[in-house]
């Protein structure tokens, strides 16, 4: 379901207005608040001593430790299976397989659901089918860690294989269209794309290929569970509290309400935190134990059972008129997938909204394969989306014999190419301009192979970095005012590393007008009111508007309670401003009366207020996308190949930067991660076997400190009028197009283009 | 992991005493046996800690150098001697792993560290390694990393040390102590090619124990270097790796010349045909690539690791030219 459809679905039945020019958030336009400054991290002095508790170090009584015994074949039926060596093994409490399992539903599938979190829709461990190479079909708990993982290993478990699919080349000859791709159509044609191609003065008609890539976040999954009860406790690493909640409601045929999820801290979320087989597998296994659980995956159990990037095979062709416009915009292709997910790698959304062309076409189609279901993966489809479509760009204009930042400009749309709406806020090419001032630009050769130092080829690269705005609907927020003027805002929501704490912190201080160190944000507890996933780049966008909703009611509130000897007395809320401590007329004269002031004369501690955000309406009316400019300098060894990053700038246009420091934080991350995309990160999936070969950071490289140099962020700042704090989500536009931008700079150094991933040295020989 | 007893020996003669009982395994810095065990890959019943033995690095009256085998890989490479005399190594040692793993690693867990191939790895996976005439899984798998020269259809596995590459080039030579007594034996000849039996890794006997390494006099060995080929910038093993000395005669020409390669073979390989193709030859980039042909001449490259031929052959060449040069 796509947020157009959830937000259309909230609307019917609303007996709202609904009004997508809606007057900006006036928070907007202050200039002097905490907004805009870095606040330090809250989190970080607890995270830097030891102090902040994750889901593997929630301690309690008569704990016992989980074990999960993994497939060995990709598809088949378990024959035989013997648990009798480990159940002798002392110190084992249980031994759950699909023979003792309980009765389980299945869960339902993210996306089928607002609510729902599920990342497959596969039965747990509910009978004797296996369904790809690495599925769970044992949990051994025992008294301590080393205890379960001995006791596992001398499990016996025979198979009788069944013929699996575990072939790319061959799934992709059955693909098929999925019904739709994140809720948008899977396929877009404007005009006759092929035969404009055929036609143009200048084209380009390539293949990339991208291959599979694991979550490698420095958490591994883990879950510390217990029953008390019939109440189910779940101390998670979570991106999506409530829509788990909901989720295992259903699986174990038990009310929401008896369920609390925690999850107070993520170690690196990217998308692969979300509800896989080992909470569910500890949940029912406590049940049945009748003690507490704690599963912990090893690096193998995330690579085996928690999904990540699927591999894709992609087409883009470009044609160019003799003005340098685009005649045809091609960009189609073919991902794999279970039959059991639904994550078909968006990898045409960039095409759909960065170019104007004459004609388009852009396919998105589906190979289903036996394994591990795949994921969303810090811009899942966008980062190796524009890996292509960017590649295919500076192919373009290298044929066409013009700078690839001149070519962007002739293609720079004047509204959306796909949906025709108007931009609500692009300034890609000011991030341009600024980005090739900044990096230097103008000192590159348009000739390939034109700068050498010693045995190292130099070059630059440059692509576009695109990612949309989201707002999920359904969030609500809770404003807690106290008499000694200090702020509680409380949502179910997620700190996943990205600062999320300390930016509410700063918007609810500036929606309130207090100092920022006297207002708390309280999060990751499905007690608070429900948040909505942290996911698709859009959870502060969502928690500032539900904020802002409960902050309105808390003025109105406060307005009503101050009564006629206050000097507010007479005022309506949209009067008034919260500042300084209290509420004071719009005007900025002397009507001003403080929250002590207000709530000592009500003879109140407190007051709170709840409200859930209304739906995001501005996607519905404006194209909303946050855009890039991404500059590498790489170095390319002429002797061995190997490819060293030396320099690299990000120029981003993503709304108001709320925290300069998380911020800049944010988008290194991401442009780190991508600099693993370009060079080095790759799944080994045994086509034979369907197995993963390498699950550990041994041999699935991510880039170490020696990899990568020092890079510059930079940022427009210009505010979306139509987000709330004017600001986009930045958690994954940082990773995008920084494929591109490395292979182009490989491509400047070198003369040789690589369109498969991972550009590893033995390419470039 | 599967439960073991644990055992500190106070001396060499007790260590092979107690590494003699059956399912024994001496531990240097655990930082790979104890990661085997870990993935039951190793499953030994007892480990005899033989960290505690000797860790000196002595210089003899020969004009070698006398290194513990317990000595970690960290005061090896910072050794001043080692530095000086034997730069090589020294690289070799910095080339690998990490700060910390280095801190824990001895000189002779290092010798006997296996292989990185996956499938070895995963029990899942047909190893004949792993299990003696089960089959190999890699030949026809992902064999990126694997070997080049002297494989055979059991096996294609490196051997993933880069210390090692060095010590062979150096000419290094092990001891040991066995229930037989004492005895040396050149590091080239402490590991052996697959063959048909993969899982035989070395020519040690049963619970013969490695105590030092020596490192003969060796002249040219101040010019000498070694060069890595790897994935990523630091942390990964090598695709293909390169020791080497040089000695150039005033005349220009090739006097003496040690070389060895990593990431090729089963074990540290020594060029000894390149060795032969570049004595007496000028010391020229003509020369140098002549040599890397004649010891890549028999290379037998699987599916996915061609390109270490021409890698190879590239980073001989590039590491003599830079011996010859000023840079060494």
């Amino acid at each position: 379901m796509s947020i157009i459809d959830t937000v259309k679905q909230a609307a019917t039945g609303m007996m709202v207005k609904l009004t997508p020019d809606a007057p900006p958030d006036p928070l907007i336009a202050r200039k002097h608040g905490a907004l805009g400054t870095s606040v330090p991290r809250i989190d970080g002095p607890r995270k830097v001593r030891g102090k902040a508790q994750f889901a593997a170090e929630v301690p309690a009584e008569n704990m016992t430790y989980a074990a999960l015994l993994y497939s060995t074949v990709a598809r088949g039926r378990i024959t035989a299976l013997d648990t009798a060596a480990t159940e002798a093994v002392p110190g084992v409490v249980f031994v759950m397989t699909h023979r003792n399992a309980p009765r389980l539903k299945p869960p339902a599938l993210f996306q089928t659901d607002p609510r729902a979190a599920g990342a497959s829709s596969l039965p747990v461990m509910q009978d004797a089918e296996i369904h790809w190479n690495g599925e769970p079909v044992a949990i051994v708990l025992a008294e301590t860690q080393e205890q379960a993982d001995h006791a596992k290993s001398l499990i016996t478990v025979a198979y009788q294989a069944e013929p699996a699919r575990l072939s790319f080349a061959e799934a992709a000859t059955q693909s098929h269209q999925p019904p739709n791709v994140m809720g948008e159509p899977a396929m877009i044609q404007v005009g006759d794309a092929e035969a404009a191609l055929a036609g143009a003065a200048f084209k380009v008609d390539l293949t990339f290929r991208t291959p599979r890539h694991s979550h490698a976040a420095i958490e591994p999954h883990a879950a510390t569970v217990w029953w008390d009860g019939d109440q189910l406790v779940v101390h998670d690493t979570t991106q999506m509290l409530h829509q788990e909640r909901w989720t295992l409601a259903g699986i174990f045929g038990i009310p929401e309400e008896s369920i609390r999820i925690l999850s107070p801290f993520v170690g690196g979320g990217f998308g692969g935190k979300g509800l896989w087989s080992h909470q569910i597998l500890a949940v029912a296994a406590s049940k049945l134990s009748g003690r507490p659980v704690r599963v912990a995956l090893s690096r193998e159990g995330v690579f085996r059972i928690a999904g990540g990037r699927t591999t894709t095979e992609q087409r883009v062709a470009l044609g160019a008129k003799a003005d340098g416009t685009l005649a045809a915009l091609i960009h189609t292709g073919i991902v794999a997938m279970t039959e059991h997910n639904n994550c078909p790698e968006q990898f045409t959304f960039p095409a759909r909204h960065l170019y104007a062309a004459d004609a388009m076409l852009l396919e998105q189609r589906v190979a289903e394969m036996d394994m591990l279901a795949n994921t969303f993966m810090r811009a899942p489809g966008e980062s190796i989306g524009t890996f292509a479509l960017e590649t295919a760009m500076d192919e373009l204009a290298e044929a066409m014999g013009i700078d690839p930042i001149e070519l962007r400009r002739r293609l720079e749309p004047e509204k959306d190419p796909t949906s025709g709406h108007a931009f609500s806020s692009r300034n890609i090419l000011e991030a341009y301009a600024k980005g090739a001032e900044r990096f230097g630009w103008d000192k590159r050769s348009p000739v390939p192979r034109s700068r050498r130092e010693g045995e190292w080829l130099v070059g630059m690269g440059v692509a576009t970095a695109t990612y949309p705005y989201y707002r999920m609907p359904g969030a609500a927020a809770r404003v807690t005012l106290t008499r000694d003027g200090h702020a509680r805002v409380a949502m179910a929501s997620h700190e996943m590393g990205m600062g999320t704490a300390t930016v509410q912190a700063q918007a609810g201080a500036d929606r309130l007008g207090l100092p920022v160190e006297n207002v708390t944000f309280e999060y990751g507890d499905t007690l608070l009111p429900a948040g909505t996933i942290a996911g698709g780049s859009s959870q502060t966008a969502s928690i500032a508007a539900a904020v802002t909703a409960a902050s309105a009611k808390l003025v109105a509130d406060l307005l009503k309670r101050a009564g006629n000897d206050s000097p507010l007395a007479g005022l309506s809320a949209d009067d008034v401003e919260a500042r300084d401590g209290g509420l004071g007329h719009r005007d900025g004269g002397d009507r001003f009366e403080s929250y002590a002031s207000i709530l000592g004369r009500a003879g109140l501690e407190e007051v709170s207020a709840e409200a859930e955000a209304p739906p995001p309406m501005e996607v519905m009316s404006y194209s909303m996308h946050s855009y890039g400019a991404q500059f590498c300098e790489a170095r390319v060894n002429a002797v061995t190949g190997e490819v060293r990053v030396s320099r690299f700038l990000g120029s981003f246009d993503t709304g108001r930067i709320l925290n300069p420091r998380n911020a800049t934080s944010q988008f290194r991350g991401g442009i780190i991660m991508g600099l693993g995309l370009a060079l080095m990160e790759e799944t080994e999936f045994d086509e034979r076997s369907g197995r993963v070969m390498n699950p550990s950071l041994a041999e699935y490289h991510v880039p170490v400190h020696l990899d990568v140099p020092e890079i510059d962020v930079i940022w427009t700042d210009i505010p979306d009028p139509h987000a709330p704090l004017g600001a986009h989500g930045i958690g994954e536009i940082g990773i995008t197009g920084v494929g591109a931008a490395v292979a182009n700079a490989i491509y400047s150094a070198t003369g040789k283009r690589v369109r498969d991933l991972p550009i590893t040295l033995d390419k470039l020989l | 992991m599967t439960p073991f007893s644990f055992a500190r020996a106070d001396d060499a003669a007790a260590a092979v005493r107690m590494g003699g009982a059956p399912g024994a395994k001496y531990l240097g810095g655990g930082t790979n046996l104890v990661d085997l065990m870990r993935e039951t890959v190793e499953q030994p019943t007892s480990l005899v800690d033989v960290t505690g033995l000797g860790d000196a690095i002595e210089e003899r009256a020969d004009g070698g150098l006398l290194i513990g085998a317990a000595a970690r890989n960290t005061a090896v490479a910072g050794h001043r001697t080692v530095r000086t005399r034997y730069p090589a190594l020294s690289r070799a040692i910095l080339a690998g792993a990490s700060g910390q793993i280095r801190n824990m690693a001895t000189m002779g867990g290092n010798l006997l560290q296996r292989t990185r191939c996956t499938y070895f790895y995963d029990a899942a996976a047909r190893c004949n390694k792993r299990v003696p005439g089960a089959g190999c899984d890699a030949v026809e798998g992902f064999n990126r990393i694997h070997a080049i020269l002297g494989a055979s259809p059991a096996c294609v596995a490196t051997h993933p040390s880069d210390m090692c590459v060095a010590l062979a080039a150096l000419d290094a030579v092990v001891h040991l102590q066995g229930g037989a007594g004492t005895r040396s034996l050149p590091l080239v000849d402490l590991h052996r090619l697959p063959g048909g039996r993969p899982d035989m890794e070395t020519t040690l006997e049963p619970s013969e124990l490695i105590t030092a390494v020596e490192l003969p006099a060796l002249p040219m060995a101040a010019r000498s270097t070694y060069r890595k080929v790897r994935d990523r910038a630091s942390y990964a093993f090598a695709l293909v790796s390169v020791a080497a000395a040089l000695d150039v005669a005033a005349d220009g020409t090739v006097r003496d010349v040690r070389l060895a390669l990593g990431g090729v073979a089963h074990k540290p390989w020594r060029a000894a045909m390149a060795e032969q193709a570049l004595r007496g030859q000028p010391a020229t980039e003509a020369s140098f690539r002549a040599a890397a042909e004649a010891e890549l001449a028999d290379a037998a490259p699987l599916a996915h690791n061609a390109f270490k031929v021409e890698l190879a052959k590239r980073t001989i060449t590039a590491v003599l030219a830079e011996l010859t040069g000023d840079r060494a």
